[in-house]
């Protein structure tokens, strides 16, 4: 076990493009780090650097106090999942699990015991003797893992190992993999593009795009207090809002109304023209469905609620607004560089589930202005960070 | 009767159809192997030899008794399984290259290796036989290997990069993170994975290495290098006027013996699909 070090980590195609830029991590030992951004943002690349199947362009890596820049896979004695698992089809799951014991000519008896003592974590004992191509998904998945906790590790490395996973076992897979990791202390490089692995797995989680590392902090501080557009827009389902909004005199107008705003961050961002308020669905709540006393009546506003979608536990509402083009610009942008699509300026509420209407009802919403956050439209940053 | 039914019918008689047309060559020579040699020469047209122009096994025993024939199966063979093993080692070196690295001069290697295959091998024979007779490798089981190995490479490494190509970038990465160096990689995840490329390789190599006539007969002049198909062609029984025809025929059933045996032995090694689960398809 070990930490891992990145300073200033560049990656360089031969086109000169940087896939990874300028990146700097510190993974304390034991710790569960997650990398997450949209596809092509540099997380996997950076992760093969540390593995050693990349070269680093510049920058240094250093695992367990030694540099290993220059060093070839096996010399760096990590282990890595790949994402579709890369398990020896001919071989069986015992001498798959067995395979980097033989590498290192670990003698029989000892090859025997790690084989089965992690078969057994991992439940795989009557699967010993079958082929990969006989096993399901999830099987596969799990003799991805013995591999890589048979031998004594400095760390783990996982690609993206969920992602061929159904819905249901990816849920059971991802507690299992927090619960590996619990058990074992290991240090864990985990690869993901969704964010609910990323939230739920990590102690700390570093949100890339475009090879730029965006933010490095821990999942509730990544979703309370999202350091710009990008990582407030990826963080979250459904996503924040964003609507365009001007601040004066302690207030905030928006395209509903004009709403006071705490006094921390209105002197943030008085007078600085149009900026871009981020506000998330459950900060918003049907007015009706509260205490009559605890409402605010300067932070109601009533809404056309296009559609409810009702899930049980709580209901999500969509009302659409019209924005002007200069915001819906930077909207589509922002949706673009997330992998999402927004199809139109839509605000999206979670209320109780006990709020209820027709299709086309008009609802009286309460917006809690004290969780918003105010970022500067051409920059992106956030302007109302800690306020 | 409803349509299923016809179409069962009709692929059974398809099926007979081609067999008897692929079949019937083997067939009359193998009747013919079993004749009496009066019963060839004075005309026995039945596909079954009549009564009293049977020769029972004795046809195969000459052959095999026939030192000159013992020779060239021994030489066949020997060369053959030589040609193929080093075609198909640095077929498979030179494929793995191909498959997996990136280097200047890679498409002219693909394309000279084609050009070898489409060159007219006759075309090569004079020069050959000159070099070969200068090196002092004329009639030698070398002289044969060389232009074997060199013909046959050239499939054989489009076969096997087009199996490489198969296998996923990933398998290696994942033993090599494992602990495994290049080469061990190489050797226990990528050549077990190809393996039925490998198979394939090496049975294309050996027919054309066991089946060659024009390099047999051009460049041996002795048994020392002869391989059965020129030594058939030298076959001639006592009579040069009158040549041995039921002799040959049973040389010829020897001669194929091999091939068949070898192809049912690679053939269950020839299987598909053995990637499958290697990762989610």
């Amino acid at each position: 076990m070990a930490s891992i070090e990145m300073k200033n980590i560049v990656k360089k195609y031969g086109d000169g493009f940087p896939a990874v830029n300028d990146v700097s991590i510190d993974v304390a030992d034991g710790e569960f780090m997650i990398l997450v951004g949209p596809s092509g943002c540099g997380k996997s690349t950076l992760l093969r650097m540390i593995v050693g199947l990349e070269d680093i362009t510049s920058g240094d890596l250093v695992i367990g106090g030694k540099r290993v820049n220059d060093l070839a896979p096996r010399e760096r004695n990590l282990s890595m999942v790949f994402q579709n698992y890369a398990l020896y089809p001919h071989l069986t799951v015992y001498e798959n699990i067995a395979f980097p014991l033989r590498l290192a000519k670990a003698p029989e008896k000892e090859v025997d015991e790690k084989v089965r003592a992690a078969s057994k974590t991992l439940d795989l004992d009557e699967h010993l003797e079958r082929k990969p191509a006989n096993l399901s998904g999830g099987q596969r998945q799990r003799v991805a893992m013995g591999r890589a906790i048979v031998r004594d590790a400095q760390a783990f490395l996982f690609d993206e190992p969920l992602s061929n996973l159904d819905a249901k076992l990816r849920g059971q897979m991802r507690t299992e993999i927090a619960r590996l990791q619990k058990q074992l202390g290991i240090t864990t490089v985990y690869v993901t593009h969704d964010q609910t692995e990323a939230m739920t797995l990590g102690d700390r989680v570093a949100v890339m795009k475009r090879g730029v590392l965006q933010q490095l902090a821990s999942p509730r501080e990544l979703y309370e207090q999202p350091v710009n557009l990008f990582v407030a827009g990826f963080i979250g389902s459904p996503p924040m809002n964003f609507l365009p909004a001007t601040v004066e005199d302690g207030q905030v107008t928006l395209p509903f109304g004009t709403f006071p705003l705490p006094a921390a961050k209105s002197e943030k961002t008085a007078g600085r023209g149009l900026l871009l308020a981020g506000i998330r669905p459950e900060h918003f709540e049907d007015a009706t469905v509260l205490d009559p006393a605890a409402v605010d009546q300067a932070r109601t506003f009533t809404a056309h609620i296009d559609v409810r979608e009702w899930l049980g536990d709580q209901q999500y509402a969509y009302i659409p607004y019209d924005a002007e083009a200069q915001v819906q610009d930077q909207l589509k942008e922002l949706a673009r560089e997330a992998d999402s699509d927004s199809l139109r300026t839509q605000l999206v509420v979670s209320l109780d589930a006990q709020s209820t209407g027709g299709e086309n009802d008009e609802a009286t919403l309460f917006i809690d202005t004290d969780q918003m956050h105010l970022f500067d439209p051409s920059t992106g940053e956030n302007l109302t960070l800690n306020a | 009767m409803t349509n299923s039914v016809w179409n069962k019918v009709g692929t059974v008689v398809g099926a007979l159809l081609i067999l008897v047309w692929c079949l019937l060559p083997v067939a009359w020579i193998i009747s013919l192997s079993f004749k009496s040699q009066e019963a060839v020469t004075n005309g026995s047209p039945g596909f079954f030899p009549k009564s009293g122009g049977g020769a029972g096994w004795s046809n195969y025993k000459d052959v095999i008794t026939d030192d000159q024939f013992g020779r060239a199966i021994i030489n066949s063979i020997g060369i053959s399984l030589i040609a193929t093993i080093l075609s198909v080692i640095f077929a498979t070196l030179a494929a793995y290259a191909i498959a997996r690295l990136e280097f200047k001069g890679k498409r002219f290697v693909l394309t000279t290796a084609l050009v070898i295959a489409m060159f007219p091998v006759v075309s090569l024979v004079g020069p050959l036989f000159d070099m070969w007779r200068t090196l002092g490798i004329y009639d030698t089981w070398l002289g044969l290997i060389i232009p074997y190995m060199s013909f046959t490479l050239p499939l054989a490494i489009w076969t096997l990069s087009a199996f490489f190509r198969e296998i996923p970038w990933e398998m290696e990465q994942a033993a090599q993170v494992d602990g495994a160096t290049s080469w061990q990689a190489f050797r226990k995840v990528i050549v077990p994975l190809a393996a039925p490329g490998v198979f394939t390789a090496a049975i294309l190599t050996f027919f054309f290495a066991w089946n060659d006539f024009v390099f047999g007969i051009s460049l041996t002049s002795t048994e020392n290098a002869r391989p059965i198909p020129a030594a058939l062609s030298f076959f001639v029984g006592a009579d040069p006027f009158n040549r041995p025809a039921s002799l040959l025929a049973a040389g010829a059933v020897v001669a194929t013996v091999p091939v068949v045996v070898l192809v049912l032995f690679f053939q269950r090694k020839i299987v598909a699909g053995l990637t499958a689960g290697a990762v989610k398809g």
